[in-house]
C-alpha cells in the first residue's frame, strides 16, 4: 500500500526516538539512577512503532513489561516517563509505579505488565467497552513469546474471538522468555498458528521490518473496525540487551545475537528510505540530533524532579 | 400496608437491574447468568432487561471474566461480574489481587476502577469441599479491594447498590444458604453505605461481632440466650474491609465482652483481625478474653451430618457466650 512521505519520515524518527531513549535508560540504570527493574526495547523498536502507526489517540494499546517503545509510540511524554524511571513525583505514576506500571489514559496507554500475560484479558475488556458503547475504537495488545504460553492467552482470545472484539494480539516473538528459548517452550514453529485454535487469522510477520508490520496490522485494523474480529499478530524480533538491564544474556548463542544484530530494525528502514530518496543523510542526522536533545530533556526533568514524598505513600489506595 | 417481603437472590437481581438501568457504563457478565439467570437465580430477569450486549454468559473462563473487567474499567466503564463460587476465586487471584486492586495506585491514582466481583460463598447446602469455602480473609488483606458480605435482603440489595456506585473494586459475597431467604426490602431506591456496621439486635452483656450466613442463626442464638437472661447485642459489619470497628468497639466498650462468629476457618480467619482491633482499641474495658466462633481446621466434606459438625451452628455461639459470662 502506498505509504505518504510524512508519515515514513514518522515513522522512521519514531523508531529513533525510542532507540534513543532506551541507550539513555541503559546508561541511567547503570549509573544507578534508576530503582527497580528495567526492560529495554531496543532491536524490537519496528514492531510498536508499525503497529501503533494506525491508531488514533483514542484507540487503545495494553503494554508489557517491555514497554517503553509502546509508549513512545503511542505519544507518551518522555519526561513523564523518564521521571517514573527514576522514581519521581513528577512521573507518569507519581513515583509509585516505575517502568512495568504506566498508564496514559488521555492517549490510550491502558497500562503495562509486571506479570507476563496479564495484559491479554485486560486489552480485550477494553475492546469490549468499545463495543458496548458502539464507538470504532480498536485496541492493540502486545504480549511475548513467554505470555502466548499462559493460560489467559487461551482465554483471553477465546472470548475476543467468539465476541468478535476489536482486538489486534501482537505477539513480540523476541524468541527468548528470560532464558528458556522457544524452540523449548512452543512445540510449533509458529505462535500465529495458533489463531486457528480460536478461528480468527494467524499472521506471521517479519518484526525487523517497520513496512512488514505496518502492513500486517493495517490489515488487521481494518478488520477489526469491520467487525470481524481479532488478528493474531506474531512479529519474529529479537531483544539486543540481556532479559533486564544487568542480565547479561550469556544464554544466547553469540552467532544468534550477531544474525540479528545484522537485522537492526532502524538500519534496515534507514536505508530502505534513502535508497528511495524519501530520507536525506542530513535529515538522518536531525532525526538523530532531535531524539537526543529529547531525551537528554526527559533526563534533565527526571533529574531535577523531587522523589514523592513520605506522606504521600498511602495515597491513591482507593478512590 | 405491609412491607414487601421478597428472597435474597430477588433483592440481588433488582439491585443490579436498579443499577443498570441508572448508568449505562454498567454491564454484567460471569458463567451461566444471562440465559438461565445465574446458578442461584440471583440474575434472573436482567438479559431480557438490558439485551446481550449488556448482559453476557461467558465461557468457563474466571481469569478473563476478571480481567476484562478490569480493561473495561479502565476503558471508563462499571462492570458487574460473577465469579459463580467463592472458592472459584482462586483461579482468578492475580487478576483480582495483582492487577484489578493494584491498578489504581501504581499508575498514579487515575483510573477509577470501578469493577463489582459477586461471588455465592460458604457452605451449609451439602456441596462439599471445593463448593463451600468462603475466603473473605484472603480479600480483606489486600489493599485496595473492599469486601461486602450481607446477612439479609435488605442489606443484600442496598449494599450491592453502593458497590456497583463505589469507584474501587468490590468484592461482594453472598452467602449461597441464605439466597432464598425473604425479608423485607423496600421496591425503591436505597443504599447501604459501605463501611457501615449494623446493629442487628441491641443488648447489654456481651458484643456478638457475626457476618454472613451465620449472622442469622446468631440472631436466634441471641434469642435463645436472651430467654435465659442473657442480653446479647448483634453486630453485623457487612463491609469487613473498610472495617467500621467504631461500631464494634463502642459496643465492646458498654458490655466488657465480645464474641466473634463467623462460617470461614478459625485459624486466620477474618475474626482473628477483628478480635486484635478489639484488644488494641478497648483492652481496658474488656472482662474476659475474646472469644472466636469459626470452622475448624478441616475441608467441608460431603455427608450432611459431618458438614454440619464441621460449619459452625448456634449451640457453639451459645457455648462461647457462656464460656466468657
Amino acid at each position: 500500500m502506498p505509504v505518504a512521505k510524512e508519515k515514513l519520515l514518522d515513522l522512521y524518527r519514531t523508531m529513533v526516538r525510542i532507540r534513543r531513549f532506551e541507550e539513555r535508560v541503559s546508561e541511567e540504570f547503570a549509573a544507578g539512577n534508576i530503582p527497580g527493574s528495567v526492560h529495554v526495547y531496543i532491536g524490537e523498536e519496528a514492531v510498536a512503532t508499525g503497529a501503533i502507526a494506525h491508531l488514533r489517540k483514542d484507540d487503545y494499546i495494553m503494554s508489557t513489561h517491555r514497554g517503553h517503545g509502546h509508549l513512545v509510540a503511542k505519544g507518551g511524554k518522555m519526561n513523564l516517563m523518564m521521571a517514573e524511571l527514576f522514581a519521581k513525583q513528577t512521573g507518569y505514576c507519581l513515583g509509585k509505579g516505575g517502568s512495568m506500571h504506566i498508564a496514559d489514559l488521555d492517549i490510550g496507554m491502558l497500562g503495562a505488565a509486571g506479570i507476563v500475560g496479564s495484559g491479554i484479558p485486560i486489552a480485550t475488556g477494553a475492546g469490549l467497552s468499545a463495543r458496548i458503547r458502539g464507538t470504532d475504537q480498536v485496541t492493540i495488545c502486545f504480549f511475548g513469546d513467554g505470555a502466548s504460553n499462559i493460560g489467559r492467552f487461551h482465554e483471553g482470545i477465546n472470548m475476543a474471538s467468539i465476541w468478535k472484539l476489536p482486538v489486534i494480539f501482537l505477539c513480540e516473538n523476541n524468541l527468548w522468555a528470560v532464558s528458556v528459548p522457544t524452540s523449548t517452550s512452543l512445540a510449533i514453529q509458529d505462535i500465529a498458528d495458533r489463531g486457528v485454535a480460536y478461528g480468527i487469522p494467524g499472521v506471521v510477520v517479519d518484526g525487523q521490518d517497520v513496512m512488514a508490520v505496518y502492513e500486517a496490522v493495517g490489515e488487521a485494523v481494518t478488520r477489526a473496525k469491520k467487525g470481524e474480529g481479532p488478528t493474531l499478530v506474531e512479529a519474529k524480533t529479537y531483544r539486543y540487551r540481556g532479559h533486564f538491564e544487568g542480565d547479561a544474556g550469556t544464554y544466547r548463542p553469540r552467532e544468534e545475537i550477531e544474525k540479528w544484530l545484522a537485522r537492526d530494525p532502524i538500519n534496515i528502514f534507514r536505508e530502505q528510505l534513502t535508497k528511495t530518496q524519501m530520507l536525506t543523510e542530513k535529515q538522518v542526522a536531525e532525526i538523530d540530533k532531535e531524539a537526543l536533545e529529547e531525551v537528554a530533556k526527559a533526563v534533565q526533568f527526571a533529574k531535577e524532579s523531587p522523589f514523592p514524598k513520605p506522606e504521600e505513600t498511602l495515597d491513591n489506595v482507593y478512590a | 400496608m405491609a412491607e414487601r417481603q421478597i428472597a435474597f437472590r430477588e433483592a440481588i437481581a433488582e439491585a443490579i437491574k436498579e443499577e443498570m438501568t441508572r448508568d449505562e457504563k454498567t454491564f454484567a457478565m460471569g458463567e451461566d447468568m444471562a440465559v438461565i439467570g445465574g446458578a442461584f437465580g440471583a440474575t434472573k430477569g436482567l438479559l431480557e432487561e438490558f439485551g446481550e450486549e449488556r448482559v453476557m454468559d461467558t465461557p468457563i473462563s474466571e481469569t478473563a471474566i476478571v480481567g476484562f473487567a478490569l480493561g473495561a474499567a479502565i476503558a471508563g466503564m462499571r462492570p458487574i461480574v460473577e465469579i459463580m463460587r467463592c472458592d472459584w476465586m482462586t483461579i482468578c487471584m492475580d487478576e483480582i489481587v495483582n492487577q484489578t486492586a493494584k491498578m489504581r495506585y501504581f499508575t498514579g491514582g487515575r483510573p477509577q476502577i470501578a469493577v463489582v466481583i459477586r461471588t455465592a460463598t460458604e457452605g451449609g447446602i451439602g456441596l462439599g469441599a471445593q463448593h463451600s469455602q468462603s475466603f473473605e480473609a484472603w480479600f480483606t488483606h489486600v489493599p485496595g479491594l473492599k469486601v461486602v458480605m450481607p446477612s439479609t435482603p435488605y442489606d443484600a440489595k442496598g449494599l450491592l447498590k453502593a458497590a456497583i456506585r463505589d469507584h474501587n473494586p468490590v468484592i461482594f459475597m453472598e452467602p449461597q444458604i441464605l439466597y432464598g431467604a425473604s425479608g423485607p426490602v423496600p421496591a425503591e431506591d436505597y443504599v447501604v453505605p459501605l463501611g457501615k456496621a449494623d446493629v442487628k439486635r441491641e443488648g447489654k452483656d456481651i458484643t456478638i461481632v457475626a457476618w454472613g450466613g451465620i449472622t442469622p442463626r446468631v440472631m436466634n442464638a441471641a434469642q435463645t440466650l436472651a430467654d435465659e437472661g442473657i442480653d446479647a447485642e448483634v453486630i453485623d459489619p457487612r463491609t469487613l474491609r473498610p472495617l467500621d470497628i467504631e461500631t464494634i468497639v463502642a459496643s465492646v466498650k458498654k458490655t466488657s465482652k465480645a464474641v466473634i462468629a463467623h462460617e470461614a476457618n478459625k485459624t486466620s480467619g477474618f475474626g482473628a483481625e477483628v478480635a486484635a482491633q478489639i484488644q488494641e482499641l478497648a483492652f481496658d474495658y474488656l472482662d474476659a478474653p475474646i472469644q472466636r466462633v469459626g470452622a475448624p481446621d478441616v475441608l467441608v466434606p460431603i455427608n450432611r451430618n459431618l458438614e454440619r459438625i464441621v460449619l459452625p451452628g448456634p449451640e457453639r455461639v451459645i457455648e462461647a457466650v457462656k464460656a466468657i459470662l
